[in-house]
């Protein structure tokens, strides 16, 4: 018997460079690097709509923008931020840190996850070609029926709209379906579940959570769809449909998209606090578990964003208590991760200033939605800025500062140069100022009963000082991400960043076990597993073996 | 007993936070201060108010424990030598537990907090006026059908006592918030919805649509005028009877334009051909403070504007630009302001 010695033949050369090396690419690696800038450049679109906005409520009775350019465009930033840059970006780390983490040459089906990325970018442009003919959605990103009906909303845009969002969760679908076999069958040896990384964890969950939300968001598209296109009444009264129906479908979903968006975050500073600690997660299980825990209780709080809409007060009493009883255990994760940084020895790199940064901020999202949940205030605040200010301290206080944290953890091992270290401090602080400023004020401006979704105010409401001060601090957070563009371009682009080498942060997991950035089948020899910290433990042979075996 | 002074006393820290604030806050000029759920008018909007008061203090509590916590140990645990390997601490059950237990606790007091305010919220009277608030794109209609009055945009309410709504909508969902005076309640076309509302003292209340409901929600608001039993029941008088008829020549003139040009087809004016639907009830109009869904004060200057020319002053409404000469237009301005 002959031992094969040679390479096998492939059956057709594939590009290795050049335009069409990345368009024909189903490398995961490739393939999310292309996620993650088509997403950062929706971000940056989503971004300057924002700065527009926020121009045109500077000051009472503005009239920098027609309401009905305001209406298009807070509902394409809504649209665009959701599900255009952060669900993306996470979906593209993940793509390219779930194989490496878990010990894998790649993805489990990477034509499939190929498929999954075109489909993003197509749905970007099939939402944003309306802006060419000025069909644009304008019905908010909830696309309330029956305002999002064709007789209240006559232009193509709302059709773009759905199209993009059926495309979308297409995509979401297979790469939720990709991620999972992947988890469950390409592990490198001794990778039990047990041992999984934080991230991974965080992706699997976030996974499950796609494939059992996103099915009942797309049957609410296809629904609207046939009622704009063909006439048919599902949401419609005159023909027996019932418009509030809409809002169930569309909640059963986005409410666990929140935590779609908020998981593979909290996954990041799972695995940026430990390294910068210098120290393993406080609880690894009950880190794990609660994310197992909130992805659950995710699917029983739907209607409380219909509080107001005048549904029983039991149900009211239901979904109230089943939306405070999650704030249990993502307290759980916030005393872990902080007792994480406890007894540490914390290095204070750009990645944990932004991990840091994700934990401050989140915790005044978190109180903010317990209060929310409370339904006598949140009939009050419902549909206010107070929970536009919610929202953001949740979404991009968490979700955005966990994302960058990521980035600048992870963009070494990608691009296998640093990121400078000045200028991500800089990015940091005045990113912390501007989103404060901005979204600060939001809460009490709700509290001085203003209303969200209005492209404009009357004077003498005692609204103008802190829409002028929300003003200066967007700007603020535009220069921050200007600052961040620049040090992208210099460092990685001009690759005049110093040379990150495999393991610039002495990292825990198996991505720092390769090259930057990895060869394309990851690893020569496919490592294997005996902890959590597998190379942690390399470096620490002694500590580890008193310690970190007794812990699993 | 004690617990009510208790709650007076968040009451006044509240007030102290709130008037920092507000002392930042140009003088406003048409209304007594913002329209904030923080300074209610109110039976049920105290309630609220009351509730948030204390959960606003548990709220700073819990942030600045855990936010205090996050501070000191990035302060206290900065690395001091970059060979520095620190205790390799997995974690602990029974301090996990403890933190697990901790917030379930805090989120069980809220929950029954809220519980025993939700129990004494909207218990609505028998026997009271009632009115059906139906929303419009964009603006509001106010029916008392027990009074056999039609109005839009100012509710008016007698002093104290408790106003059952029936809320509606004929369009697209719209939501009822008057916030000095209560929560909002979501207009939604096939869905009657109950509220109750009610003022403690006499006044004028800002409110607003609150669900997004197309071009111009922003300009959809509300006044809701309370007033003394008394004068309440003037307002009904006056509103019960008959629409003015015009008295000097440009009011007759304006009359005579109205009623041969496209305005009857959306407007009703009682005892007159005018009997549109489409549009807010024009009977009283002249005893309006505001037009437009509450976004105009009811002015000459303002009135000729907005018949000149109504895309000009909120795009997107429904009342289309009609085809009047500037005379035609003054003499509708006299005949609507005439109509006490």
């Amino acid at each position: 018997m002959a031992t094969i010695t040679e390479a096998l033949p492939l059956t057709k050369q594939a590009p290795q460079t050049g335009i069409m090396s990345w368009v024909t690419t189903v490398d995961h690696k490739r393939i999310g690097i292309l996620y993650t800038s088509t997403a950062f450049a929706f971000f940056l679109l989503g971004g300057l709509m924002a700065l527009i906005m926020r121009v045109q409520l500077t000051q009472s009775n503005l009239k920098v923008l027609s309401p009905e350019l305001y209406n298009q465009l807070f509902t394409m930033h809504g649209t665009t931020m959701i599900f255009l840059f952060v669900i993306p970006i996470t979906v593209g780390l993940a793509n390219y840190f779930v194989p490496l983490m878990i010990g894998a040459r790649d993805m489990a089906f990477p034509r499939l996850n190929a498929l999954g990325y075109w489909l993003i970018l197509f749905a970007g442009l099939v939402m944003y070609s309306g802006f060419l003919t000025g069909d644009v959605a304008a019905a908010g990103w909830t696309g309330y029926t029956p305002l999002s009906e064709l007789r209240f909303s006559a232009n193509r845009g709302i059709d773009l709209w759905i199209v993009g969002l059926l495309l979308l969760g297409a995509s979401s679908i297979m790469g939720a379906i990709n991620f999972l076999v992947t988890v469950w069958r390409l592990r490198a040896p001794g990778m039990t579940i047990n041992r999984l990384p934080l991230f991974v964890w965080a992706t699997v969950v976030t996974s499950i959570m796609v494939l059992f939300a996103t099915p009942m968001l797309t049957v609410g598209l296809i629904t609207l769809l046939l009622d704009r296109q063909f006439g048919t009444g599902f949401f419609a009264l005159e023909q027996g449909g019932d418009p509030l129906l809409w809002q169930h479908l569309f909640w059963f979903y986005s409410h666990p998209a929140v935590y779609i968006m908020i998981l593979p975050a909290m996954g990041i500073i799972s695995e940026v606090l430990p390294v910068f600690s210098r120290k393993p997660i406080f609880g690894y299980s009950f880190v794990a578990w609660s994310s197992v825990a909130i992805g659950f209780l995710g699917f029983l709080v739907w209607a409380h964003h219909m509080f107001a809409t005048g549904i029983s007060q039991g149900v009211n009493t239901f979904f109230m208590i089943a939306s405070m009883t999650i704030a249990v255990p993502t307290g759980v994760k916030i005393f872990n991760w902080i007792a994480t940084l406890w007894g540490g020895s914390l290095n204070f790199k750009p990645p944990l200033y932004f991990a840091i940064g994700f934990l401050s901020m989140f915790i005044i999202g978190g109180i903010t939605g317990v209060m929310l949940a409370i339904v006598p205030f949140d009939w009050q605040v419902h549909d206010t800025y107070f929970v536009v200010g919610h929202l953001h301290y949740v979404l991009f206080g968490g979700s955005v500062f966990g994302i960058f944290a990521g980035l600048y953890y992870w963009l070494p091992k990608m691009s296998g140069r640093l990121l400078d270290e000045r200028l991500g401090k800089l990015h940091f602080w005045l990113m912390l100022l501007g989103f404060n400023l901005t979204f600060f004020p939001f809460h009490l401006l709700g509290l001085l009963g203003m209303p969200r979704r209005v492209y404009t105010y009357g004077s003498g409401l005692g609204w103008d000082l802190w829409n002028l001060i929300s003003t200066i601090g967007s700007f603020l957070v535009g220069l921050a991400v200007l600052v961040f563009v620049y040090n992208f371009t210099v460092s990685i682009v001009l690759r005049r960043g110093a040379v990150a080498g495999p393991d610039p942060w002495e990292g825990h997991t198996l991505e720092w076990a390769t090259s930057s950035p990895p060869p394309p089948y990851n690893f020569e020899t496919i490592p294997g597993v005996h902890s959590r910290r597998p190379l942690w433990d390399q470096r620490h042979p002694r500590i580890a073996a008193e310690t970190e075996l007794a812990y699993e | 007993m004690s617990a009510q002074g208790h709650i007076v006393r968040h009451h006044r820290w509240l007030s102290v936070v709130l008037l920092a604030i507000a002392l930042l806050i140009p003088t406003a000029t048409a209304f007594a201060g913002p329209p904030s759920p923080l300074t209610p008018a109110s039976t049920e909007a105290t309630i609220i108010r009351d509730l948030y008061a204390v959960v606003f203090w548990i709220a700073v509590g819990v942030f600045v424990i855990v936010e205090g916590l996050l501070v000191y140990s990035v302060i206290r645990f900065r690395r001091q030598h970059p060979e520095e390997v620190p205790v390799q601490l997995h974690g602990s059950t029974p301090v996990e537990v403890a933190w697990t237990i901790a917030p379930a606790i805090i989120v069980a007091v809220l929950m029954l907090l809220t519980l025993r305010s939700m129990r004494t919220l909207y218990q609505i009277p028998s026997g009271t006026i009632q009115v059906e608030v139906i929303g419009h794109q964009w603006w509001w209609e106010f029916r008392y059908p027990d009074l056999g009055i039609t109005t839009a945009n100012e509710l008016h309410i007698p002093v104290g006592e408790m106003v059952r709504l029936r809320i509606e909508s004929v369009d697209v969902i719209h939501s009822f918030w008057v916030p000095e005076l209560g929560g909002k309640t979501d207009a939604i076309p096939g869905h009657t919805n109950t509220t109750a509302i009610q003022a403690m003292k006499a006044g004028r209340y800002h409110g607003q649509c609150a669900e997004f409901c197309g071009a111009q929600h922003a300009q959809m608001r509300i006044e809701v005028v309370a007033s003394p039993p008394a004068a309440f029941q003037q307002w009904v008088e006056n509103q019960k009877a008959a629409a003015a008829a015009p008295s000097d020549e440009a009011a007759r003139r304006g009359q005579q334009a109205f009623m041969s040009s496209a305005c009857i087809g959306c407007h009703t004016i009682a005892g007159t051909p005018a009997q549109g639907k489409i549009g807010p009830d024009l009977t009283h109009f002249a005893s309006r403070r505001t037009f437009a869904g509450a976004s105009f004060e009811t002015a000459p200057q303002n009135l000729a504007a907005w018949i000149r020319d109504p895309q000009a002053l909120k795009p997107g409404t429904l009342m289309p630009k009609v085809d009047l000469s500037e005379e035609q237009i003054n003499d509708i301005v006299a005949y609507l302001l005439s109509l006490k």
